[in-house]
């Protein structure tokens, strides 16, 4: 840009530059601590096999291969995505629901609030046994309704379906109140000029969410979307505490299955072959929710 | 006491912000950085509070290089176009935070945030909060603040832009007693060339991140040194024409022809004469005396005064006079100029003639 | 287009009004005609903006009726009042394009394509916007976001009034001026009732045929910029409307005279009248210095560069004079003299002289 023109800023710009990459190094070992080496340590796992010892041989990219081809992979990875999706389907526009009805103000908005956030205040662990026991067929308060009073055959360490069906309300109720605070959060910030101006302009409710409220919320949304992908795409504590990845394997996801493999047949080299498999795809896939919904906003 | 800007100048992401700048804006009278928006006004408050990294450069406040200083430690204040007051905390506190901060005793605070809540007025409004005041009352109560903290430069970035048009006036008024014999130099940004007027016993005009003239107020409004500085001190915009220049006669095209003996002097040839708005009346006057046809396109009415745009074949330009001037518009309208008020630049945009007091 | 009237307005934001204070508005009577241009002017807090939503149905009035056309509106919903709305900040649906954005009012009350285009590009047409049409609004510089704003009230033709709330809040000092030409220019054309909120004289002034102004939820005087300027019917307007606005100074009136400063002063007319506390108003324009007349002593001398302000003291009222050429030395004497056809006395701040006489 201004090379020629100012040299004298040029150089103070350089030696800048170099102190702020001092400044960095910190955070850059930290970094490195955090993730680096730890990912270079599964890294090196991945490709070699070990019998304990600290003795390993050379494998190459068999693990790999392995499980790419392997059935077992596929069922885990497959009901990871379904979980995932039916997770997204419900929790946003249910989300987005429940924020719209919400009051804009007055003594009720602090009220909803709070009970909005209760769910996310519960650790992980207390909420998969929570839903244990409040479906246990016999003393659980849902599952004695479901079983005794409403005569429904309802046991979810029998029955697949009603595992999904457990696993999928009990996340619904632990994290659709995310959704519902940052929707929340984007419509307080509509000035009340856009409803009037819309309601002068003739528009239907219509009209009012798709050309108002959802642009004005798609930031918070990206984000919303995100998070939940990320978090259901790596669930792990509730389905385990809940159901163990059973009955069978019908609710053994990724993360189950990889904790199975590297914890209980201690097989390093596959369990750590799998996480970066996984974890390469948690990235594609939220760079491409991100990209997907940016992809306006620079013009 | 004075602040001293030695080249300084700014850089983000390979796009110059600030030109290498260099200023010294002393104490007994207001600085005031005049620009339109995006001239860099802000930009260079920011830099000599410390808030932005500077590329180069150093900065002297009263003779210490306080360019390494944080912003905390370079014991300034700075009050913005928009009003920042702690909405949690009652007017005095407000005022008094800085104090607080600095770890002054209970009695001497008390003292200080009395003192200038009374200049402002606010000491009936002392227990309220901020959103129990009005507009005005919001932004002297962050006046207030700078005050009491008695500090050495406090910069006021455009603080009556967001009040309305009558308080700003009042405050416009009140703003230089409030400040003198505090010894502290103040900094004023506005991009309106009657504040600076009024305000400023020294004027910096920017334009795209260069103070291009800086000096006494009323010398750089009747002297400017360039075209740019000309049309940066003019509102309503300065009226720019081209003329030929032959002997002692200037001529704008088409438009008018008139003599010029004051501007003899300079060699023949083509160059841009500036004249300000109210030197252009719709009457003619014993000093206004050149006629030029002209179509009025646009009018307006500012209370004591009526403007006219008007076109003519080789510019448009403004004209300003007092009262209520009747006009229609698309009418054919004359004119009158007043050449002794017309500043003659070189093509490149340089003084050549005109301007003396 | 549709004639404008209020009837026994009056708007409280309190559930069970009490007294006089708690009233926004306290009683408004008026009439607009179809196509007219109208300014409603005030400081902030003065019930402009409350009127305006009265008017759109944004707000329903605690008492009395508003009717278009002579049919009662006071009950219908903002949408079915059939009326355009042009807010403070730009509104704009940021999804859609330009042209989508100038549409969506007729496509939301099923006018066919054709006729929809043929508005849109009509309308885009006097906006200068033709060559953004197909951009995507959300990209849009201020101005041009608030031209869209303007463009979605006034693109249908069956609107009853167009209201603006406002409108240049939010644009640049020096791109204003070109908007509010541009606006008074769309007047012209389209010839709908528009009403126009502001605080701002200027433009007000420039905008409207004729002018409301209000203080405190009450009409102070109603009329054309001209006599706004020439004959403030309330000292009020005198001190809102130019500037700096008039003189008012408290004067004693014996004999069937006014005297200010043990002096004499010449009115416009005759004395009505009545009781109150007696002030007389001249505007700065029209107080001359000179050798004779009113003693005073120069106590201020502000110069704006195309005039100076001088303000002067008569015993301890300020009285202030524009002055173009030479200005007194602050501290000397000089001698005030008013121009008595702009002289008037104020009783209570409303007009107490007869005019012409």
């Amino acid at each position: 840009m201004g090379a020629g023109t100012h040299p004298a800023g040029d150089n103070t710009m350089k030696t800048q530059n170099q102190r702020a990459w001092f400044f960095v190094l910190p955070v850059l070992l930290l970094v490195a601590f955090n993730a680096l080496i730890p990912m270079m340590t599964v890294v090196n796992y991945s490709v070699q096999e070990t019998f304990g010892n600290n003795v390993f041989f050379w494998e190459g990219l068999r693990w790999f291969e392995q499980l790419l081809n392997s059935d077992r992979f596929h069922a885990a990875l497959g009901r990871q995505f379904l979980f995932t999706g039916i997770i997204l389907a419900i929790e946003i526009p249910l989300g987005i629901i429940i924020a719209l009805a919400m009051p804009r103000q007055g003594i009720w908005v602090p009220v909803c609030l709070v009970l909005m956030a209760l769910p996310m205040l519960i650790p992980w662990n207390v909420v998969g046994a929570m839903w244990n026991i409040f479906t246990l067929p016999d003393i659980g308060l849902l599952g004695y309704l479901m079983n005794h009073t409403l005569g429904i055959n309802y046991d979810m360490t029998q029955d697949p379906v009603a595992a999904w069906v457990t696993i999928v309300t009990m996340d619904v109720w632990h994290w659709t109140s995310l959704v519902v605070l940052l929707c929340y959060a984007g419509l307080v910030s509509i000035p009340d000029a856009y409803y009037q101006a819309a309601k002068i302009d003739g528009a239907s409710n219509w009209s009012v969410f798709r050309y108002i409220q959802l642009p004005k919320m798609k930031q918070v949304l990206t984000i919303a979307i995100l998070l939940r992908f990320m978090d259901s795409f790596n669930i792990y504590t509730e389905p385990f505490v809940l159901t163990g990845g059973g009955p069978g394997n019908s609710t053994t996801f990724l993360s189950i299955d990889l904790v199975k493999i590297a914890l209980g047949q201690f097989d390093l080299g596959p369990a750590a072959a799998m996480s970066l498999i996984y974890f390469a795809i948690t990235l594609l896939v939220s760079w491409l929710f991100y990209t997907l919904m940016t992809k306006d906003d620079g013009k | 006491m004075t602040i001293a800007l030695h080249n300084i100048s700014k850089v983000v992401a390979g796009q110059t912000h600030i030109k290498p700048t260099s200023v010294v804006f002393e104490t007994g009278h207001f600085n005031v950085l005049l620009g339109e928006t995006g001239a860099g006004k802000t930009s260079l408050i920011k830099l000599m509070a410390g808030l932005d990294p500077m590329a180069t450069g150093t900065i002297e406040i009263d003779g210490q290089d306080v360019t390494k200083l944080t912003t905390q430690k370079r014991n300034i204040s700075l009050v913005h176009q928009f009003f920042v007051n702690y909405p949690h905390m009652t007017v005095f506190d407000n005022i008094a935070s800085p104090l607080k901060v600095a770890g002054m005793v209970k009695s001497e605070i008390q003292g200080r945030v009395e003192e200038a809540a009374d200049i402002l007025q606010l000491r009936p409004m002392l227990h309220r909060r901020p959103h129990e005041l009005s507009g005005g009352q919001q932004q002297r109560t962050a006046l207030a603040r700078a005050i009491a903290k008695e500090s050495r430069a406090v910069f006021l970035d455009e603080p009556l832009a967001n009040l309305d048009y009558k308080l700003r006036e009042e405050l416009r008024e009140q703003l230089p007693e409030l400040f003198a014999g505090r010894g502290a130099v103040v900094v004023y940004a506005t991009s309106e060339p009657e504040e600076a007027l009024l305000l400023g016993g020294a004027t910096a005009l920017m334009d795209d991140g260069n103070v291009v003239q800086f000096g006494p107020t009323a010398e750089i409004y009747r002297k400017p040194q360039t075209l740019m500085a000309a049309k940066v001190f003019s509102d309503p915009p300065i009226n720019v024409a081209k003329v030929t220049k032959q002997g002692s006669t200037l001529t704008m095209g088409q438009s008018a022809s008139w003599d010029a003996a004051k501007m003899k002097d300079a060699p023949d040839g083509t160059y841009h004469i500036a004249v300000r708005p109210h030197h252009v009346t719709p009457m003619p006057t014993p000093a206004n005396t050149v006629a030029l046809k002209g179509r009025v396109l646009v009018t307006e009415l500012s209370g004591s005064e009526s403007s006219a745009h008007f076109a003519m074949p080789d510019a448009d330009w403004v004209s300003l006079a007092h009262g209520v001037h009747p006009y229609e518009v698309g009418e054919d309208h004359p004119f009158y100029l007043d050449p002794s008020a017309c500043l003659l630049f070189s093509e490149d945009g340089h003084i050549i003639a005109g301007g003396a007091a | 287009m549709a004639k404008i009237t209020l009837s026994d307005l009056k708007h409280s934001y309190y559930p069970n009004p009490t007294g006089p204070e708690d009233y926004a508005l306290k009683e408004i009577d008026l009439e607009w005609s179809d196509g007219g241009a109208y300014a409603l002017l005030g400081p902030s807090g003065c019930g402009k903006s409350t009127l305006l939503n009265i008017i759109s149905g944004l707000l329903t009035p605690s008492n009395g009726r508003i009717l278009f056309d002579d049919k009662d509106v006071t009950d219908l919903a903002p949408n079915q009042r059939n009326i355009a709305q042009v807010f403070q900040f730009p509104v704009i649906y940021d999804t859609m394009s330009v042209y989508d954005n100038l549409a969506f009012p007729l496509r939301n009350r099923r006018v066919d394509e054709t006729a929809v285009n043929t508005r849109v590009m009509a309308i885009a047409e006097m906006l200068e916007v033709t060559d953004m049409i197909g951009q995507k609004a959300a990209g849009l510089s201020p101005d041009n976001k608030q031209k869209i704003s303007m463009g979605r009230g006034l693109v249908r033709d069956d609107v009853n009034v167009v209201m603006f709330d406002e409108p240049l809040t939010v644009i640049d000092p020096h791109l204003k001026w070109k908007l509010r030409s541009k606006l008074k220019e769309l007047h012209q054309k389209v010839r709908a009732t528009m009403i126009y909120v502001t605080h701002d004289q200027t433009e007000a002034l420039t905008f409207a045929d004729q002018v409301v102004v209000m203080q405190d939820g009450e009409i102070v005087q109603i009329g054309t910029p001209v006599e706004l300027f020439e004959r403030p019917a309330h000292t009020f307007v005198g001190h809102f409307i130019g500037s700096p606005g008039m003189n008012v100074l408290p004067c004693e009136v014996r004999d069937g005279g006014a005297f200010f400063g043990e002096k004499l002063i010449t009115l416009e007319g005759a004395i009505e009248q009545g009781s109150g506390a007696a002030e007389i108003g001249v505007r700065p324009e029209f107080v001359t210095l000179g050798d004779a007349g009113l003693p005073a002593v120069v106590h201020k001398v502000s110069d704006v560069g195309r005039h100076a302000v001088v303000e002067a003291k008569v015993g301890n009222t300020s009285v202030k004079a524009v002055v173009e050429g030479d200005v007194p030395a602050q501290g000397t004497t000089t001698h005030l003299s008013f121009d008595p056809t702009k002289t008037r006395l104020y009783r209570d701040g409303w007009i107490a002289t007869r005019a012409g006489t």
